[in-house]
C-alpha cells in the first residue's frame, strides 16, 4: 500500500522550475493560478472602482479628466466581468470538480493549461493598452457606433474587440473541459441523481457559456472588423444596423450574469449543507431550478434594449421572461430558508456570506423585477437605479458566495484554516460598505443621475448620496483587505486544517488539505447524494488502475459505470505555444489583417506538435471492470472540528 | 456564545440597511422620476410605487422567514448532520416552499398585467396624439430640435431649450446625428433612444408650468455628461408668443458695437459651424443661434447664458467641457467684447 502512494507520487509529481511554470497540467495548480490571476485582475478593477468613487464624491471634481474617466469606466467594466467574475467561477469549478466527483484529473487537462495561458494574454493585452492610455473608452458593452471607425479612431477599441476573443476563447476551454469531466468521469456510484448542486450549478454554467459566448465572438469580430477593413456590417449608412450589435451583445450579455451567478449558487448549497448540518431541501427542485435558469436565461436580453424602438408587443414577452427567472431562483431561496429551518447551523464566516447574500441579492432580485418592466424600466434604465441593481445582483448574487467560498475551501486549498475573527471583519465591513456604496444609488437613479457621467452639476442636489457612497467604497475595500490580510497569515500561521475540517460532505473533502497531485490514491465508490456523510464504513473503492501511468477511470454518462481506464496526457510545451501563437494572431491582428494569415499558420504548426509530436500516453480500454476491494482509510468525524 | 455573537452582528448590519432605507427619503427636483409633472411621468410613477411596496413587502417577510430560520437552527447542541426528518416536516416545508412560490407567481402575474397596460396606454394612441410635433436630433453633445408645422414658414430650429405648452401632448420624433444618445425628461416621461439610421418617437406632456431638465441617458462619448437640456413648459398664450417670436429671423443689430459683433460673427470661424436665420451664416454642424440671447443656459445646459459664460466659452469652450467640438478661437478683446454683444442681442 505505501509502495504504491510512493509510486503514485512519483507518476504525478509535478514538473520543475519553469516546465512546472508552463508544461505542468495538474488542474490544482492551473485553477490556482487562475484564482490568483483572477483576484489580481478583482482588484485592479477594485481600484478603478476606488477611483470613480473618488471623482463622483463632489460635483464639477477634477480629480479625473473626462478622458481618464471615461477610460476607467470602461476597464473596470471589462475586467469585472471577463478578467474576473467568469474566469474565477470556472477556475473554481476546475479546482473543485474533479475532487467532488473523485477523478484524478480533468477531462482535458492540456486544453485546460491552454485555457489559462489565452486568458492571461488577453488580460495582460487590456491593461498593457490602459497604462499606454490606450485604454477601451467605449464602454463594456462598446455600442456602436461610438465604438465604430468613426467615432472612435485610434487602437483602444480594437484592444477590448481582442480582449473579449481571447477570453472567450478560454471560457469556452473551460466549459468544454467542466462538460467532459462531469459527463465522464465521475466515480463509480456517483449517477447523475447523485451530484452534488455544485457540480450541477458548474455544469449548468459551462452550456450557457457554450451558447452564449459565440454570439459574442460574433459581435467583437464584426466589430474588429469593421475597424480593420471596413466590412460596415454595423454601419447605417451603409445598410448596416446598429440595434443588430445590441442584440448580438446582450443575446451574450445577459445569459453572462447567470454564467456569474450560477455557479454560486453551487457555492451556496455547499456551504448551507456544510453548516447547516443537514441535506439541501428539495434537490430535484435545485437542479431543475438550475436548468430552466440555463434557459430562461437566454430569453431576457431585450430589457436591455426597452428604449429602443422595439415595438412593445415584442418587448412584452422578454417582460415575461424576466419575470419568469424569478421564479427558479425564488424556489432555490426558499429551498435554502427550508434547509436553515430544520438544520443545526454552526455559524462560521462561510454562512455569514450566505446571509449577506440573502440579504444583499433578493434586494438586487426584486428591483430586477421593476427593471423587466417596460414603462418604468424607461425611467430607470441606464440610470444610476441600474448600477445600484446590478451591484445587488453581482456582488450580492456573487461576489458575497465567493467570498463564503474562500472561507470555505481556502484550507482544502492550503492546508491551513483561516481566522474566523479577522473573517467575521472582513464580512461587517464588506457588507456595510456594500450598502453604503449602492444603496443610495437608487434614489440617485430616480432623482435622474445617468450611469457613465465623470460629473455632474451642483445644482442637481446628487452631491451628498455620491459623498456617502464614496465613503463606503473605502468600507468596502477595508473588508477585502482584511480577507487578504487573513489569506497571507492563514498561510504562514493559521491552524493546520486537517482533511475536513467542516465535517462537510463532498469527496473533496476525504483526502488531505491540500490534495496530493493525484487527488485520490483510491478512486471511492458513491453511496449516496452526501458521499461523506452517507458512505458506510466498509464502502467500496476502485482499484486497479495503473499507479505508474496517470491514469483515471472512465464512466458512463448518467449512471457513472466503469468503462475504462483512461490514460490522462501529462506535461506538455505545446498547449502554451499554441496560446503564444494565438496570441500573436490576434494582438498583430489589431494592426493588421495580415496576421491572420501568419497566425494562422504559426498556429496550426503549433497544434499539429501538440497532437503529433508529443504521444506519450495512449488510451487503453478496461479488459473487465476494475476490482473491488475493502477501505483503506476510515470514514473521516463527522463533527466540525472547533477551530 | 461564539454563535449568538454572530447573529446580533447580522441583526446590527440589518439595522443599518434598515435605517439606510429610511434616510433615503424620495426628494423632488427637476431631473426626477419620482416627482412626476405630466400624465406619462405619473403613471410610470404609480407603477413605481406599486412595485416598490409589493417589493418591499416581500422583502421584508423572505428577510423574517430568514431570521426565524437562523434562531431556530442556532439552538441545536450537536453538529451530527440530520440526515433523516420525519415526513410529517418533509410535507410541512415543501407545503410552506410551494405556497411561497405560488405567491410568487401571482404577484408577478399582477406586475406583468399591469406593467403592460400602462405601457400600451402610452404607446396605444401615439398616432392620434394631435398636438405639437418636435423632431429632436441628438448630436455629439448638443439637442437640436425642430419644430415642424404644415406651413413651411412656420418651422424653425433651436437647440438645447425646448419650450412647450401645457396640458397639450407632444410628439418627439426622435433621430442620431452620429452615435446613440438618449432623450430623457424624468419629471415628464421615460426615455426612448436616438438612433443613427432609424426613426424613434414619443410623447409627453406637462400639467404645470415650469422647467425641467432633460439629460443624454446613453453614453455617447467624452461629453456624455455634459449634454442636457431644459424642457420649457409655459401657459399656451405664452408659448403661442414664444414660437412667433422664434420663427422669425434674428433681430437685426442695433449699437454699433452689436453691428461689429456681427460683422466678426461673418468673417470669423463662427460660420463654419453656426448659422443665424437672416444673416448668411447658415452651417448646421453647431447649434443654430438665431435666438441665442434668450436661451437661459450654454454648452447643452452646461453653464447659465451669461456674459462672463458667453466670452469664456467663445474664447476657450475645452475648459469647460473638454473635447467638445468647438476649437478655441484666438480673437482680439474689442471683436470679442462686439461679438459678445451681437450674441446676447438675439433675443
Amino acid at each position: 500500500m505505501e509502495r504504491e502512494r510512493e509510486e503514485l507520487e512519483r507518476t504525478w509529481a509535478h514538473e520543475k522550475g519553469w516546465r512546472r511554470l508552463l508544461m505542468e497540467t495538474d488542474h490544482k495548480l492551473i485553477a490556482k493560478r487562475y484564482i490568483v490571476t483572477a483576484f489580481v485582475f478583482f482588484l485592479f478593477g477594485g481600484i478603478e472602482a476606488a477611483l470613480m468613487r473618488i471623482q463622483l464624491s463632489r460635483p464639477d471634481n477634477h480629480f479625473l479628466s473626462p478622458d481618464k474617466y471615461n477610460q476607467i469606466f470602461t476597464v473596470h467594466g471589462t475586467t469585472m466581468m471577463f478578467l474576473f467574475a467568469v474566469p474565477i467561477m470556472t477556475a473554481l469549478g476546475i479546482y473543485l470538480v474533479p475532487l467532488m466527483i473523485g477523478a484524478r484529473d480533468v477531462a482535458y487537462p492540456r486544453l485546460n493549461l491552454y485555457g489559462y495561458w489565452v486568458y492571461l494574454i488577453g488580460g495582460l493585452l487590456l491593461y498593457t493598452g490602459f497604462v499606454l492610455n490606450t485604454g477601451p473608452d467605449a464602454g463594456w458593452f462598446a455600442y456602436v457606433p461610438l465604438s465604430g471607425p468613426g467615432f472612435s479612431p485610434g487602437k483602444r477599441v480594437d484592444i477590448w474587440a481582442q480582449m473579449i476573443t481571447f477570453t472567450e476563447i478560454s471560457g469556452l476551454v473551460g466549459a468544454i473541459v467542466i462538460i467532459g469531466t462531469v459527463f465522464k468521469m465521475r466515480a463509480p456510484g456517483m449517477t447523475l441523481n447523485r451530484l452534488p448542486l455544485f457540480v450541477w450549478a458548474q455544469l449548468v454554467t459551462s452550456f450557457m457559456i457554450i451558447f452564449a459566448m459565440p454570439a459574442v465572438m460574433l459581435a467583437s469580430s464584426f466589430l474588429a472588423s469593421d475597424r480593420l477593413i471596413d466590412t460596415h456590417f454595423f454601419n447605417p449608412a451603409e445598410g448596416g444596423d446598429a440595434i443588430l450589435y445590441q442584440h448580438l451583445f446582450w443575446f451574450f450579455g445577459h445569459p453572462e450574469v447567470y454564467i456569474i451567478f450560477i455557479p454560486a449558487l453551487g457555492f451556496i448549497s455547499s456551504i448551507v449543507a456544510a453548516f447547516a448540518r443537514t441535506k439541501i431541501f428539495g434537490y430535484t427542485a435545485m437542479v431543475l431550478s438550475l436548468i430552466a435558469t440555463g434557459f430562461i436565461g437566454f430569453g431576457l436580453w431585450v430589457h436591455h434594449m426597452f428604449a429602443t424602438p422595439i415595438p412593445q408587443m415584442g418587448q412584452s414577452f422578454f417582460t415575461a421572461a424576466s419575470m419568469i427567472i424569478t421564479i427558479p431562483t425564488g424556489v432555490q431561496i426558499f429551498c435554502w430558508i427550508a434547509t436553515l429551518w430544520h438544520g443545526k447551523l454552526n455559524i462560521k464566516t462561510p454562512l455569514l456570506f450566505v446571509f449577506g447574500f440573502f440579504a444583499i441579492f433578493i434586494i438586487g432580485g426584486l428591483t430586477g423585477v421593476m427593471l423587466a418592466a417596460v414603462p418604468l424600466d424607461l425611467q430607470i434604465h441606464d440610470t444610476f437605479f441600474v448600477v445600484a441593481h446590478l451591484h445587488y445582483v453581482l456582488i450580492g448574487g456573487s461576489v458575497f458566495p465567493l467570498f463564503g467560498a474562500f472561507y470555505y475551501w481556502v484550507p482544502k486549498w492550503t492546508g491551513r484554516m483561516l481566522s474566523e475573527t479577522l473573517g467575521r471583519w472582513s464580512f461587517a465591513l464588506m457588507f456595510i460598505g456594500f450598502n453604503l456604496v449602492f444603496f443610495p444609488m437608487h434614489q440617485l437613479g430616480l432623482s435622474g443621475m445617468p450611469r457613465r457621467v465623470y460629473t455632474y452639476l451642483p445644482e442637481s442636489g446628487w452631491g451628498t448620496l455620491n459623498l456617502i457612497a464614496s465613503i463606503g467604497a473605502f468600507v468596502l475595500a477595508g473588508g477585502v483587505l482584511a480577507f487578504i490580510v487573513n489569506f497571507l497569515w492563514a498561510l504562514r500561521a493559521g491552524a493546520i486544517a486537517g482533511d475536513n475540517p467542516w465535517a462537510a460532505d463532498t469527496l473533496e473533502w476525504s483526502v488531505s488539505s491540500p490534495p496530493p497531485p493525484y487527488n485520490f490514491h483510491n478512486v471511492p465508490v458513491v453511496q449516496g447524494r452526501y458521499a461523506l456523510w452517507e458512505s458506510t464504513p466498509d464502502a467500496p473503492v476502485i482499484r486497479g488502475l495503473s499507479t505508474s501511468k496517470r491514469e483515471t477511470l472512465v464512466t458512463s454518462v448518467l449512471d457513472a459505470e466503469p468503462e475504462l481506464r483512461f490514460e490522462i496526457p501529462g506535461p506538455s510545451i505545446w498547449p502554451f505555444m499554441v496560446a503564444l501563437a494565438t496570441g500573436v494572431t490576434f494582438i498583430v491582428g489589431i494592426f493588421t489583417p495580415w496576421a491572420f494569415l501568419v497566425g494562422a499558420i504559426l498556429t496550426g504548426a503549433a497544434l499539429a506538435c501538440w497532437f503529433f509530436a508529443d504521444p506519450n500516453y495512449e488510451n487503453r480500454p478496461a479488459r473487465e471492470h476494475p476490482e473491488r476491494s475493502r477501505p483503506v482509510s476510515p470514514p473521516a468525524g463527522l463533527q466540525p472540528k472547533e477551530v | 456564545m461564539k454563535q449568538g455573537g454572530g447573529t446580533n452582528r447580522i441583526k446590527l448590519a440589518f439595522v443599518a440597511l434598515g435605517a439606510t432605507v429610511f434616510l433615503c427619503s424620495c426628494g423632488g427636483g427637476i431631473q426626477s422620476s419620482t416627482n412626476p409633472a405630466g400624465p406619462n411621468a405619473a403613471s410610470l410613477s404609480r407603477l413605481w410605487w406599486l412595485m416598490f411596496w409589493v417589493t418591499a413587502a416581500v422583502y421584508v417577510l423572505v428577510m423574517i422567514a430568514v431570521f426565524i430560520a437562523i434562531r431556530k437552527g442556532t439552538r441545536k447542541s450537536d453538529l451530527n448532520p440530520v440526515l433523516n426528518l420525519p415526513p410529517e416536516t418533509e410535507t410541512s416545508r415543501r407545503n410552506a416552499v410551494l405556497s411561497a412560490v405560488i405567491v410568487t407567481v401571482v404577484i408577478l402575474f399582477v406586475f406583468l398585467i399591469y406593467s403592460y397596460s400602462t405601457g400600451r396606454a402610452l404607446t396605444a394612441d401615439l398616432g392620434q396624439k394631435n398636438g405639437l410635433s418636435i423632431e429632436v436630433t441628438g448630436h455629439q453633445w448638443w439637442w437640436e430640435a425642430r419644430y415642424n408645422d404644415v406651413d413651411a414658414s412656420n418651422m424653425f430650429t433651436t437647440a438645447n431649450e425646448i419650450h412647450i405648452p401645457v396640458g397639450v401632448p407632444v410628439l418627439f420624433t426622435l433621430r442620431g446625428a452620429d452615435v446613440i444618445h438618449s432623450f430623457w425628461v424624468p419629471n415628464l416621461a421615460g426615455k426612448k433612444d436616438l438612433i443613427p439610421g432609424k426613426v424613434s418617437t414619443m410623447w409627453l406632456q406637462a400639467d404645470k408650468p415650469g422647467v425641467y431638465r432633460g439629460q443624454c441617458a446613453e453614453y455617447c462619448g467624452l461629453q456624455h455628461a455634459r449634454m442636457a437640456f431644459w424642457i420649457v413648459a409655459e401657459p399656451q398664450e405664452q408659448f403661442n408668443a414664444w414660437r412667433q417670436n422664434a420663427t422669425q429671423g434674428a433681430v437685426p443689430p442695433s449699437t454699433d458695437s452689436q453691428r461689429y459683433g456681427q460683422q466678426v460673427f461673418l468673417s470669423a470661424t463662427c460660420v463654419m459651424c453656426h448659422a443665424i436665420n437672416g444673416t448668411p451664416a447658415g452651417s448646421n454642424i453647431g447649434p443654430n443661434l438665431t435666438h441665442v440671447g434668450s436661451r437661459n443656459t450654454i454648452a447643452a445646459a452646461t453653464l447659465s447664458n451669461t456674459r462672463e459664460h458667453l466670452t469664456r466659452w467663445i474664447v476657450d469652450s475645452q475648459q469647460f467641457k473638454p473635447g467638445n467640438r468647438m476649437p478655441a478661437n484666438n480673437i482680439g478683446q474689442k471683436e470679442l467684447d462686439a461679438l459678445v454683444d451681437y450674441l446676447q442681442s438675439l433675443k
